[in-house]
């Protein structure tokens, strides 16, 4: 058994496709989701662990696949941009496992361990330079 | 003892000796400040954070036939017209057109003068709409354009206060979670959020004015600006410690560029959740190492400087004037600092990363002899208090 994290892109002649109904039918998998937003212009966007056999997280990952959905590798919605940070620091009482943190206190440099986030999204509201990004944002 | 002329004849012919007001603390340590003082010329100060009081005057030049605008928005931003035929004030809190503000709380103020200003910098095309009652030899009525800044016959940079000295460090000991200007406060004083660069910061390491005043060149996000005049709410008359370093607020600086010569890594439009929007400037101040006081002053360190707590929820508002205590920036750049009786964790608002990079590009300027300082014409006032408006009741 092991469990793995997917972030799943519909676009829109999937959207009401019963993928997740699937996945536990058809592939035994145990599904768990965290976080689920379809927009006005039918574009889906769903993350979501999967327990199962190795062979059936497989065989699950081919069958999203083929009903045309993109699963990302990255598994998670929230995106840091480097080049937008000013290091401001103002994210770093909002992240709760410290995924944005400061380098050292020389420098005092904001860097993103993206090995620790989440995918909490709270560091977003206080980010006052638009660095941090999700494709789950309102 | 050294003259304003000496340090420019030496930084001309790319010999002065330059280091950031970081680098000089160890080096007059190991050095001794008599000898540190011969040797180097210049420290080099820097802030990044918002400053709301900012902002920016262009001129469009003349369309054909011409307009005597009298309302104006680039990018649904509202520009101040009240003033000479195409020219505009654009303010860096200035909300774009139908912002819902804080109608649905807290409002996310995604878009305002100060991202109209960045963009401007970085060279992107906006959109102008201006109107106008048309007069004789204005008949013009309506406008709507795309420019850029090149367009533009003048983009100057002028912000009424820049730089301040030292600054509050914001807690809430409220209940419920407050938006305000120094980002999010948890409740029960969960978060500590603080805005200087500490040991960088230009006033800092200027603490009674010696060599920062009316006159002084400055680097204005990669342009040559200025101090122009004493700051908005410049306060000398303050709590001070070590090296006569104020505790709180204090001193403040107004400045000036020409926006053209700006890079828009250094002026970034600002969206604080649930209170505005603003603009972060980055600020470089060369000082001269006049003589081994005035380089005393620089090697002050983030251990030696405090900043007084103050509670955003009902302190600063009703401006009772109780702090809950002072801290130094050390312990706030470290991340934790204790307060009534808990480990608490702490932010900043103002980026301690990009005003180091900055004192370094000015430091580089300084070396390439392409930066020279300019002799203040008029001192800072040094005793100066700060006045509160009384409002009066009753009509008159
Ligand atoms: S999404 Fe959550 S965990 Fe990830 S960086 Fe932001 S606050 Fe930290
Ligand atoms: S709040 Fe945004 S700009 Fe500031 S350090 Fe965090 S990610 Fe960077």
């Amino acid at each position: 058994m092991k469990t793995q994290k997917l972030l799943l892109t519909f676009l829109k002649d999937s959207v009401d496709k019963p993928i997740v109904y699937h996945l536990v039918k058809d592939f035994d998998l145990i599904t768990n989701i965290y976080r689920a937003r379809i927009t006005a212009e039918e574009k889906g966007s769903l993350i979501l662990d999967i327990t199962g056999s190795e062979e059936n997280i497989d065989k699950g990952i081919a069958f999203i696949k083929e009903q045309g959905v993109t699963v990302d590798d990255a598994q998670k919605s929230f995106r840091w941009d480097e080049a937008v940070c000013t290091s401001c620091g103002n994210c770093l009482t909002h992240c709760p496992v410290n995924a944005l943190h400061i380098q050292d206190t020389a420098t005092m440099k904001v860097i993103f361990d993206s090995e620790l986030c989440i995918d909490c999204l709270g560091c977003i509201d206080n980010c006052p330079y638009g660095a941090c990004q999700s494709i789950f944002q309102e | 003892m050294k003259t304003y002329t000496e340090i420019n004849e030496k930084i001309a012919s790319k010999k002065a000796v330059v280091l950031t007001a970081a680098e000089i603390i160890d080096y007059v340590d190991k050095k001794g400040l008599e000898k540190a003082a011969k040797e180097v010329d210049v420290v080099t100060t820097a802030t990044f954070g918002p400053m709301c009081s900012s902002g920016c005057f262009i001129n469009f030049g003349h369309s054909t036939p011409k307009i005597r605008i009298t309302e104006a928005w680039i990018d649904d931003v509202l520009a101040y017209s009240g003033i000479a035929a195409v020219d505009l004030f654009m303010g860096a809190t200035q909300l774009r057109h139908n912002d819902p503000a804080n109608l649905d709380y807290p409002g996310e103020f995604r878009f305002g003068g100060g991202h109209v200003i960045e963009k401007l910098i970085a060279g992107k095309e906006l959109q102008l709409f201006a109107l106008s009652y048309g007069t004789d030899e204005y008949p013009r009525r309506e406008i709507r354009t795309t420019f850029t800044i090149h367009d533009l016959n003048q983009a100057i940079m002028v912000n009424p206060r820049n730089c301040y000295q030292n600054y509050n460090v914001a807690v809430n000991r409220s209940n419920r979670p407050l938006y305000t200007y120094m980002g999010m406060l948890k409740p029960n004083m969960g978060n500590v959020s603080y805005s200087s660069a500490g040991q960088l910061s230009p006033l800092l390491n200027d603490p009674l004015y010696k060599t920062i005043g009316i006159g002084t060149s400055v680097w204005l996000a990669g342009a040559r600006g200025h101090v122009y005049a004493e700051g908005t709410q410049h306060t000398s008359d303050v709590l001070r410690s070590i090296n006569g370093v104020p505790e709180e607020g204090a001193g403040t600086l107004a400045l000036t560029g020409d926006m053209k010569e700006m890079d828009a890594e250094f002026i970034r439009g600002v969206s604080l959740k649930g209170y505005g929007v603003s603009m972060a400037v980055g600020v470089g101040i060369p000082i001269p190492v006049l003589n081994e006081e005035i380089l005393k002053y620089t090697t002050i360190r983030d251990r030696d400087i405090k900043a007084q707590i103050i509670d955003y929820s009902y302190d600063y508002p009703n401006k009772t004037g109780k702090t809950l205590g002072s801290v130094t920036y050390e312990a706030l750049k470290s991340g934790k600092i204790s307060l009534m009786g808990k480990e608490r964790e702490t932010s900043s608002m103002s980026s301690y990363e990009k005003a180091l990079k900055i004192a370094n590009l000015l430091k580089g300027e300084i070396e390439d002899g392409t930066f020279l300082l300019t002799e203040p014409f008029k001192k800072l006032p040094v005793n100066q208090k700060m006045k509160s408006l009384f409002v009066k009741d009753g009509r008159s």
